[in-house]
């Protein structure tokens, strides 16, 4: 294979990324990829051209609510153009601020909104604990649609208990 | 460094000899961890450094914990520059972590299989890392490793998008599975980038580079998964598995297939870099690399029989920058530096043969 850049040398930098089915991909000789930035395979520098693009800086993405532009994590002080310029987050508090604001974010990196994965140890007992309430509401809403009402006090009343 | 690190090589060394083991040269697992209510790596402030890295290690060295014998601490601030690079060589700590304006740090266990880097991109990125093919060992370890620290330190965790990470690339699992291949044939005949292709389709990004800044290597490549969010980790090691298993009987094929269409200008391509590398006096790191491909392939085909397969994986290791330096401390220059490495490599070479 030839470098797609001069078109002379054997391409010895092999390098394909995708999002949402729309692949990047670039097959280049060891010098046009120094020149281009691409030997440092740096997962930072990569990754940050990579959120850029996605909101497309200079174009206004549209993709990302401009309001968020103002925005400040008042936890650590990231602000949206610090976010931007280093493509990574300050702290935690930061996810919560940008809220539903993330998700098309997150859909367009992994192609999903919603960790099907393992729970931490110590979070492990509280997790479930939600989940249980979760699913006793959705029994309590049967019951009350299937009008057995002593049932639903049951229900709760084991709610109340967990919360 | 600590006298007490294994020395023992990594690549491909101590996995069982089967034809995947020949391709598949290391198997690796990494899980981004970040500790619940601390700003991460990028905010943090010289205390709250201080304060993860201390906390891990009372965790780690703890002695309730069964293996706190069997890890050593590294300061990051404390190694000098040869030694964090045969660290990143290793692949036991990344570039990053040597980025001299953060205090970090790297607990990693003796064997070399462990290694828990501190302050990183994320507070802790704990990664196992196996010879050969062996991902549901390596996943098994590093999640065991997760589980021991996640018992004395609350994560940031996020019930709907899961564990959260300085970069939202890697937000969910925050896990990495990758395999290092070596695929001398689907690079000769020119299938490589049907298989680029095709893997970025599914969300598995190759790499025809090591991963983490330093050179690359003959015909080496490393296969991961890009998304981390909405798959379990079981399920992405199984995606990677999968592809490896694909791509791997892929390139057997085309060995015997290349080798039975041509076998005389198979073997004397082999044999030519065979007879260049074990004479040549000034050899380049890519050189070496190139020649130490063929020669691995000789020995996998058979063609190579008085060559130890360890012999190779043992200079592919040494001939690496910081490793060189470290048996050459005396070699400034560039040229210096190639006749050294076309010394080692002659040496031990010729060596097997008697």
């Amino acid at each position: 294979m030839m470098c797609e850049k001069c078109k002379e040398r054997i391409a010895s930098v092999h390098f394909t990324q995708v999002v949402n089915n729309k692949k990047v991909e670039m097959h280049l000789c060891k010098q046009c990829a120094k020149e281009k930035g691409h030997l440092n395979f740096g997962s930072t520098i990569d990754v940050n051209d990579f959120l850029k693009g996605i909101f497309g800086i200079g174009g206004g993405s549209p993709y990302y609510n401009p309001g968020h532009v103002k925005m400040v994590c008042e936890k650590c002080g990231m602000s949206y153009d610090e976010f931007q310029k280093v493509g990574k987050f300050g702290c935690s508090k930061c996810y919560e601020m940008y809220g539903d604001g993330l998700k098309p974010l997150l859909k367009r990196l992994h192609g999903s909104i919603e960790h099907h994965g393992k729970t931490p140890k110590l979070m492990a007992e509280t997790h479930s604990i939600s989940k249980e309430i979760d699913r006793l509401k959705a029994q309590l809403q049967q019951a009350i649609e299937k009008e057995e009402y002593e049932k639903a006090a049951e229900i709760r009343d084991k709610i109340k208990s967990l919360e | 460094m600590h006298s007490e690190m294994g020395g023992e090589f990594m690549f491909g060394s101590e996995a069982k000899k089967t034809p995947e083991s020949d391709i598949v040269m290391t198997s690796r697992v990494r899980m981004a961890r970040n500790i619940n209510e601390y700003p991460f790596p990028v905010r943090m402030d010289y205390d709250q450094s201080i304060f993860i890295i201390n906390k891990i290690k009372e965790i780690i060295f703890n002695k309730e914990n069964n293996s706190s014998k069997d890890f050593l601490y590294f300061d990051l601030q404390k190694l000098n520059n040869i030694e964090k690079l045969v660290l990143v060589e290793k692949h036991l700590i990344s570039k990053e972590l040597t980025d001299n304006r953060r205090l970090s740090a790297a607990i990693i266990s003796k064997d070399e299989k462990v290694s828990i880097m501190i302050n990183e991109e994320d507070h802790l990125r704990i990664q196992a890392m196996f010879p050969g093919m062996q991902l549901d060992e390596a996943f098994d370890l590093c999640n065991k490793t997760d589980d021991i620290i996640s018992e004395k330190v609350e994560y940031a965790y996020d019930e709907n998008i899961g564990y959260l990470t300085s970069c939202p690339t890697n937000v969910g699992t925050g896990i990495r599975v990758s395999v290092m291949l070596h695929l001398p044939a689907i690079t000769m005949s020119g299938y490589l980038k049907g298989i680029l292709e095709a893997c970025g389709k599914i969300g598995v990004t190759v790499r025809g580079l090591y991963g983490e800044n330093t050179e690359a290597l003959g015909n080496m490549f490393q296969v991961s998964n890009q998304v981390t969010l909405g798959q379990s980790e079981e399920e992405i090691v199984y995606n990677i598995k999968n592809i490896t298993k694909q791509i791997t009987n892929q390139e057997i094929a085309l060995r015997d297939d290349l080798y039975k269409q041509n076998t005389f200008m198979f073997e004397d391509k082999i044999f030519r870099s065979l007879g260049i590398i074990k004479n040549a006096r000034v050899l380049t790191s890519e050189e070496s690399y190139k020649l130490l491909s063929d020669v691995r392939l000789g020995i996998d085909m058979g063609i190579i029989k008085d060559i130890d397969i360890k012999t190779v994986n043992e200079l592919t290791e040494v001939i690496k920058p910081g490793s060189l330096q470290v048996l050459l401390p005396n070699s400034t220059g560039q040229l210096e530096r190639d006749v050294g490495r076309a010394e080692i490599i002659r040496k031990k070479l010729n060596k097997t043969k008697e």
